[in-house]
């Protein structure tokens, strides 16, 4: 009898086991081949059988030595669920299921931090869903025709003049401007998130960029992504469709080099500058890069040396919100000639009204956009411990937000943009217009797009993996081999189908409400069964 | 919806053609009350047009906490009008105790004050005596400005006039224009406050219809001038916004329908003042309206405004002859009060489409 040793880490102390039917099992070896992490192996078992060749019963037992595929232990070789097993097996022999008396949180932490990449798995709670649309039009006044009637889906991008700022002079019948107003794009209320290269691999980063140039150029729908930090290629930035992008700007700078190398031969501005002083998933910390993403590609667009990327938790020199008034706004509006609205994206925390605060006080109004990322955003990589347990909820503060600017007559005039597990249920429409009644001027989604192309990520601890290099989906990650498993065309279709319809839903939404153009903080559409919602975010309360 | 009506004329007339033109248009919860703004005065009130008539409904303790509370501002009441009508039993009319219609002299120290300065007294006079009355409930303060006389009241139109005695020609009750409506709010509580017409610093104004943006409207502007309070209905965004625009920003009137109603995106694009239609739609955003809705609005100036909401979801008609013209939101009250005059010529603004009337009833039509 063999000696049991319990602290040996074994299967049945990880997230997921698999279970396997040998049965079934042709051993054609399709799922270890595949399986990216390396958590199956084909082994040589020995089984016990009763068999009977003859013509008439004449049972004997035998020992066989049959091969298998079976679970390795450790939590180097953990499964993450990610069922791509279960996708390419021919026979159904094969799935993983969660462990839920897994001591995974205890095992995993030999020496250092459990870095994973994904989304926080604790705090998937979901304030949207209790909210309904709830104020119809019904006699008092006509519901639109969602099909019939125009809609005007649009929401700004740049600072927004009080009317009584405005540089216009009256002649009795007309009024003429006399001075400049700060740079305004009216883009489609929902961007496509900052997710770099090198977080995405090229190829997802170009399903995305794909799917946005064919939306506006095909179908006229005004999307703009942001490239995330680290850049993006010369080409594109030398060509027509940088317009469609918002080029980032984050602690680390990477890429910047080559933007700042290509601006003279930009043909066109970009949509806009998102300065990324912090991010919903992992609040406080720097971005990160780990070394195995590193590629070659990597190491030109952002002009580094293949070591693990981390951005500071901070922009260096910054020490207050006054300071990234002063140098960052001024520096990236100064740099395209004040053409291209600059917004900044902050981590929502308990200090996002203060922040907002300051950015609306601001005396040079050059703050573009107000971007708000809640705890439930994801990220490439992050420290299991950021993921779960630091950020805020992004529903509430968003609404803090706007109520602060009502307070002051200021509502509008930084535009509010919130993302950060917006979509989650795959919901995009009803949650961008929740997200719009309660003040916000339009929304960003991240983790969505890459489900789009295939991510099987979710908020129950599954797969998770994009820090390891070993995405088994082909989309973070840097591999050539795995990178190849993503059909950019196929995955770009993708979004772009789910965005028309998401922009049908929209109208869908306003039509019986009876609003034509965006219902920005018509909170009384919404309705809540939830008592403690309904106060804290100032909407009716119904049951 | 409710209807609503408004009559411009060269020659000053009763407040019965203002019945005659609203009655007919009678359907559903129409006629459950009578409200009225008069500008351009004839009259009793003719010899005082420079100076601001005060109307008001009130309790007694009401008519004393307003009287105490203009002497004490230096107030001196120069003509009061009394409405002396038949308060016969049997009148569908929920009267107050009293109704007030004075006017009086500036305070001696603004003799020489300029016009703004006192508009802004008028209108801080009015909200203050407004909070006063709204204290314990003791009365309604709906204006105090020179030249325009405001009545409203809850019953049937044709007994509130009955008790009012409106359908009496004799004279004493005259202007050059009425802007009318015959319902209370069908929405929300019955207040006196929330029946339109509503009035502001010389601007009048009133609605058919609903305006789904309310609570935006309302959330900006709150914060945009201290007279913009009561909110006691979706209409008074409307008044609010015209204010702002003309009063306070001092835009032209044609910029008015572009804050409530701004084009699509896609045809300020293709507008040479698109610079100007940008910018005015983002900075206001918040004042856009939304839903079905008519508005008639009456300027300081005299003119007489109407238009649509963007989808014109709601009916209106402008029509007359030389010397009267009127606007309605159905046509069988001109049929009543202008029977005679070239309905070829009658005017169905579209939702793009602004008309105004000036006083020599000039009619500028314009699309925005």
């Amino acid at each position: 009898m063999e000696t049991v040793k319990t602290q040996d880490v074994t299967f049945n102390d990880l997230n997921w086991k698999i279970e396997y039917d040998a049965d079934r099992c042709t051993m054609c070896g399709s799922c270890v081949a595949v399986c990216t992490f390396g958590a199956i192996e084909v082994v040589a078992e020995r089984r016990s059988k009763t068999v009977s060749k003859g013509h008439q019963p004449d049972p004997t037992q035998q020992h066989q030595a049959v091969p298998v595929i079976k679970q390795k232990n450790g939590a180097a070789n953990a499964c993450v669920g990610c069922g791509i097993c279960e996708k390419i097996c021919p026979n159904r022999a094969i799935h993983p299921v969660r462990n839920t008396d897994s001591r995974g949180t205890l095992v995993s932490r030999s020496g250092s931090p459990i870095k994973r990449g994904g989304r926080t798995n604790l705090n998937a709670d979901r304030t949207l869903d209790k909210i309904v649309v709830g104020r119809i039009s019904q006699m008092t006044d006509p519901s639109l025709d969602s099909e019939r009637h125009t809609f005007d889906i649009l929401a700004p991008f740049g600072r927004v003049l009080p009317a009584t700022e405005l540089p216009f002079q009256s002649d009795g019948s007309e009024l003429s401007l006399t001075g400049k107003t700060p740079p305004v794009n009216w883009i489609y209320p929902v961007i496509f998130s900052d997710m770099s290269i090198g977080a995405l691999s090229t190829r997802a980063w170009e399903a995305v960029s794909l799917a946005t140039a064919y939306l506006n150029e095909k179908h006229h729908i005004p999307v703009r992504m942001s490239s995330g930090e680290g850049g993006m290629p010369v080409k594109l930035m030398e060509s027509e469709y940088l317009k469609y992008t918002i080029l980032q700007i984050a602690s680390g700078h990477f890429g910047w080099n080559r933007i700042i190398k290509a601006m003279p031969r930009m043909k066109v501005d970009p949509a806009g500058i998102l300065i990324k002083i912090g991010q919903g998933a992992k609040p406080g910390d720097g971005g990160l890069l780990p070394a195995a993403k590193v590629a070659e590609h990597v190491q030109a667009i952002r002009g580094v040396p293949k070591a693990d990327l981390m951005s500071p938790p901070n922009h260096q020199g910054l020490y207050s919100i006054e300071e990234s008034v002063q140098k960052m706004f001024l520096s990236m509006n100064a740099a395209f000639k004040f053409r291209v609205p600059v917004a900044i994206k902050c981590a929502a925390s308990a200090t996002s009204v203060s922040v907002y605060n300051n950015l609306l006080r601001d005396p040079y109004k050059i703050c573009g956009g107000f971007f708000i990322d809640g705890i439930q955003g994801g990220t490439g990589a992050a420290n299991e411990v950021s993921l779960d347990h630091t950020g805020h909820h992004v529903v509430s503060k968003m609404r803090d937000c706007y109520l602060a600017a009502v307070k002051q007559g200021r509502q509008g005039q930084i535009p509010l943009w919130a993302g950060g597990g917006l979509g989650m249920t795959g919901n995009a429409a009803a949650d961008a217009f929740k997200m719009i009644c309660l003040g916000a001027n339009g929304v960003f989604i991240g983790k969505l797009l890459i489900q789009l192309c295939g991510c099987v990520g979710n908020e129950h601890g599954r797969c998770n993996s994009c820090s390891t290099g070993k995405c088994p989906t082909g989309i973070c990650t840097q591999d050539p081999r795995l990178v190849k498993r993503l059909d950019v065309d196929k995955a770009a279709q993708n979004i772009v189908e789910y965005t028309l319809a998401l922009d049908s839903e929209l109208r869908k939404l306003m039509a019986p409400i009876g609003n034509s153009s965006l219902p920005v903080g018509r909170s009384d559409a919404l309705v809540t069964t939830d008592n403690a919602v309904a106060n804290k975010l100032g909407i009716q309360y119904v049951c | 919806m409710c209807r609503i009506g408004a009559i411009k004329s060269k020659v000053p007339f009763h407040p019965s053609e203002a019945l005659y033109l609203m009655l007919p248009q009678q359907e559903g919860h129409d006629n459950s009350g009578f409200a009225m703004v008069m500008q351009d005065l004839a009259g009793l009130f003719a010899k005082y047009k420079d100076k601001p008539l005060l109307s008001l409904a009130c309790t007694q303790k009401g008519a004393k906490l307003v009287e105490d509370y203009m002497e004490a501002h230096n107030f001196r009441p120069i003509f009061e009008w009394i409405p002396r009508g038949k308060r016969q039993p049997g009148l569908d009319i929920k009267a107050l105790p009293y109704y007030i219609f004075r006017n009086y002299d500036y305070p001696e120290h603004y003799r020489n004050a300029g016009q703004a300065e006192r508009e802004a007294l008028l209108m801080d006079t009015r909200l203050a005596l407004r909070k006063i009355l709204e204290k314990d409930d003791q009365g309604y303060v709906y204006s105090f400005w020179p030249d325009v006389l405001t009545l409203k009241e809850i019953g049937d139109p044709r007994d509130i006039a009955t008790y009012f005695n409106l359908w009496e020609k004799n004279g004493d009750l005259m202007a050059k224009n009425i802007v009318v409506q015959c319902r209370q709010n069908t929405n929300y509580d019955i207040v006196r406050y929330a029946a339109h017409p509503f009035f502001l610093q010389g601007y009048t104004l009133c609605a058919n219809g609903e305006n789904t943006f309310y609570t935006k409207n309302k959330e900006f502007q709150k914060s945009l001038h201290r007279g913009y309070v009561g909110f006691e209905s979706d209409s008074q965004n409307f008044l609010y916004t015209l204010h702002y625009v003309l009063h306070e920003l001092k835009w032209p009137i044609k910029y008015y329908k572009h804050v409530i109603t701004p084009l699509p995106f896609e045809e300020i694009e293709h507008r040479p003042d698109k610079a100007q239609l940008t910018a005015i739609r983002q900075s206001l955003s918040h004042l856009e309206i939304n839903g079905p809705n008519t508005i008639i609005a009456l300027l300081p100036n005299g003119n007489m405004m109407t238009c649509c909401d963007s989808k014109k979801l709601r009916p209106v008609v402008v029509g007359g002859d030389d010397t009267t013209l009127a606007i309605s939101s159905e046509v069988c009250g001109l049929n009543v009060i202008l029977p005679n005059r070239d309905k070829s010529k009658d005017i169905y603004p579209n939702e793009r489409e602004v008309v105004v009337i000036t006083p020599e009833l000039e009619v500028q039509r314009w699309k925005q």
